[in-house]
């Protein structure tokens, strides 16, 4: 039977119809990163401000999207703001939107700690040897910056890629989907197709996140210290 | 003393950290009721001498006796050998989620089985011989360092040992509390307690040492009473140490 | 919003959120022994096992939960092993949950300084008592916000349990959704469930976290 089952995978082109469907999801969180990272750098400025107005807002906004599981949050907006607003948001925008709001939480988050983790000193001893405010922007607070937020960024980009799993929940045609379909079709002629195809996907989730942590684990080892 | 009876002999020791020799061929004899103070510039060995004494570090080569038998001979119980060789350590090294009264007292309720109130009777002599009572139930962080290192070393004496071992014990502590914790290791030495004593402070080897050794890149270069050793050096190399001491 | 609505299908909810929290429970309470044995046989850096846990560990941080829930629900079975929905969850959930303790216990253990070892030594305490008395207490109040943060983290991902057929909170949700078309009141309820169950663990989680760093050991 389970000769079968492993067929089913090299069948036609099942294999690339697999391959097709974690692209959705790896493209989906890629989307998602950028935006985050861009649109979570401002957040975290921001958030070091010592204006008590944004100090609340962005807390609430932090706390909440924290707090609440991202499924729930795709639901939201999913179901939520097609309703409200009758518009027919698509399983993958609803998706985009639900990351960038969570992933730019989360990064906002990042960018402060590592932000407010810059002793005053480097600022003054910059400041000290002469340099100019943009100077010591440039070669002093903004390189440590990005040593201390890259490897944790980089940690948030398999967190996202993960979590995008999720999206089969609202609809979306991934990889789950796909490996579905596939044992579906094949039901009768490979009973234990599931087997084969979710284990496929499980070791393809893994061949695409771990070469990301692992990056990630560098970087900190290299730049933490 | 010299009738005074061995209590630690160290015969032709070897320590190596892979092909660095760290001690090479280290020859001592400790007798009893001796204060044998151990100087001698930063990485020559010294406070390794007192970490291989206590098994804290595994030797290659030679023998170390305790009250003339031998405990490096891989059969020893090191955790009998250390109840008899106290040890204070230069960061203090108190156990942090305990308070002064529970650190002291570990020991002689875990490893010699003693009961809580019995061990406590005592702890609270040792306590207030060091001054620290009022700091009884007190975590060591809110002590300052010299407290904490008196905390530790009644830590070490609550296992009534034979000798005592003191390693750099003022070297973190900050000048004006180097007296109170040398006060503490005087008081003992009059006691008559067996200690080896490693430290950078010339003024108190010369007035708590019975013997002075001097050690420079592993080897014992020179040993000698005090007076003479800081006096009238015999090497070039201890008077070489001596000299940095003196502005 | 249709309060009536929201008041007859409100047991629906409770029921639902208490399934979610005791597999949630159980799930944390073996993700935390998992996480125990597999830090000390790291630290102890005990030879063959310790490869082992390394690759446990990677595989379970690096593919999602869903995922392994599909494979251990609908994988499995083929090769005639049967777990139930529920066991599934907790599997589910302790395989995850079981590397990220894992992780939070090992800094743990590192961040007790080698000396405090030596120290327990220097008295003449056995290896066992000074991981009992000495390294464990410290290592455990370190742990104390990494374990918090991953017990809401594991809560958080008990909402993909409705794959495995169970009727938790977003199997409810999408069921009403679905049924009656109350979007609005399903949704609500449903954020205001994840609000009760995790706010108050997330609020103690802050207050310990804030006690512990005040009440930091220092040296």
């Amino acid at each position: 039977m389970q000769d079968l089952g492993i067929r089913v995978l090299f069948e036609g082109s099942n294999f690339l119809r697999l391959l097709g469907g974690l692209w959705i999801t790896v493209k989906i969180a890629l989307i998602s990163v950028s935006i985050s990272f861009v649109l979570g750098i401002f957040l975290g400025i921001v958030m070091t401000l010592k204006n008590p107005v944004t100090k609340a807002i962005t807390r609430i906004y932090l706390e909440f999207v924290r707090i609440m599981p991202q499924l729930v949050l795709l639901f939201l907006v999913y179901f939520g703001l097609t309703r409200a607003f009758q518009i027919n948001l698509s399983g993958q925008l609803s998706a985009v939107i639900v990351f960038v709001v969570w992933g730019t939480a989360e990064m906002g988050d990042l960018v402060r700690s590592a932000l407010i983790s810059i002793s005053k000193h480097q600022y003054e001893s910059g400041t000290a040897l002469g340099l100019t405010n943009l100077q010591v922007y440039r070669y002093i607070i903004i390189p440590q910056t990005v040593r201390r937020l890259l490897p944790l960024s980089i940690n948030l980009m398999t967190r996202m890629v993960k979590t995008t799993s999720l999206i089969v929940l609202i609809g979306v045609v991934e990889v789950l989907k796909v490996g579905q379909q596939i044992i579906e079709a094949n039901r009768y002629t490979a009973p234990s197709g599931a087997l084969w195809i979710y284990g496929t996907i499980f070791l393809l989730y893994f061949i695409v996140c771990f070469p990301i942590s692992r990056l990630a684990g560098r970087l900190e080892k290299r730049w933490m210290n | 003393m010299t009738q005074a009876q061995k209590v630690l002999e160290i015969q032709h020791l070897k320590k190596q950290y892979g092909n660095d020799a760290v001690l090479k061929d280290i020859s001592l004899d400790i007798h009893q009721g001796e204060v044998v103070v151990i100087v001698g510039p930063s990485g020559c060995g010294k406070s390794t001498l007192l970490r291989c004494i206590n098994g804290l570090e595994p030797i290659q080569a030679g023998d170390i006796l305790l009250d003339g038998k031998v405990i490096t001979d891989g059969k020893t119980q090191w955790s009998q050998i250390r109840q008899k060789i106290g040890m204070v350590f230069q960061n203090y090294d108190l156990f942090p989620h305990m308070t002064v009264i529970d650190n002291v007292l570990l020991g002689p309720t875990k490893v010699q089985g003693r009961t809580k109130q019995e061990a406590a009777a005592d702890a609270k002599k040792l306590l207030e011989r060091v001054g620290l009572l009022d700091k009884t139930n007190s975590y060591p962080r809110q002590l300052s360092g010299g407290q904490k290192q008196r905390a530790a070393i009644v830590r070490a004496l609550m296992m009534e040992p034979e000798m005592m071992l003191f390693d750099e014990i003022t070297a973190a502590l900050d000048p004006e509390m180097v007296r109170e914790v040398l006060d503490v290791v005087l008081e003992l030495a009059k006691g008559g307690m067996t200690m080896i004593i490693v430290t950078h402070e010339m003024q108190f080897a010369r007035a708590i040492a019975d013997r002075i050794v001097f050690i420079d890149s592993g080897e014992i270069v020179e040993t000698g009473n005090p007076e003479e050793f800081f006096t009238q050096p015999k090497t070039e190399r201890a008077r070489k140490f001596l000299n940095i001491f003196n502005y | 919003m249709d309060f009536d609505f929201i008041a007859e299908y409100t047991p629906m909810y409770v029921t639902a959120a208490a399934l979610t929290l005791r597999i949630a429970f159980w799930g944390i309470v073996f993700s935390l022994v998992t996480g125990l044995v597999c830090s000390l046989i790291q630290y102890y850096k005990i030879p063959a096992l310790k490869r082992l846990i390394s690759g446990y560990i990677e595989l379970s941080r690096n593919t999602p939960l869903l995922v392994q829930l599909f494979f251990l629900y609908f994988g499995l079975p083929k090769l005639g092993i049967m777990i139930s929905s529920e066991g599934c969850a907790i599997l589910g959930l302790s395989f995850l949950g079981g590397s990220y303790m894992a992780e939070a216990f090992r800094s743990g253990l590192e961040s007790v300084e080698k000396s405090q070892v030596e120290a327990g030594l220097s008295i003449g305490l056995q290896h066992k008592q000074i991981i009992r008395y000495i390294v464990l207490p410290q290592a455990i109040s370190v742990s104390v916000p990494a374990f918090c943060a991953n017990i809401i983290f594991l809560i958080k991902e008990t909402s993909v349990f409705s794959v495995v057929a169970l009727a938790d909170l977003m199997y409810v949700a999408k069921d009403l959704i679905g049924l009656y078309y109350k979007t609005d009141e399903a949704l609500l309820m449903l954020v205001i469930s994840y609000f009760v169950i995790l706010l108050p663990i997330s609020i103690i989680a802050s207050l310990l976290e804030r006690r512990l760093r005040y009440a930091g050991f220092g040296h």
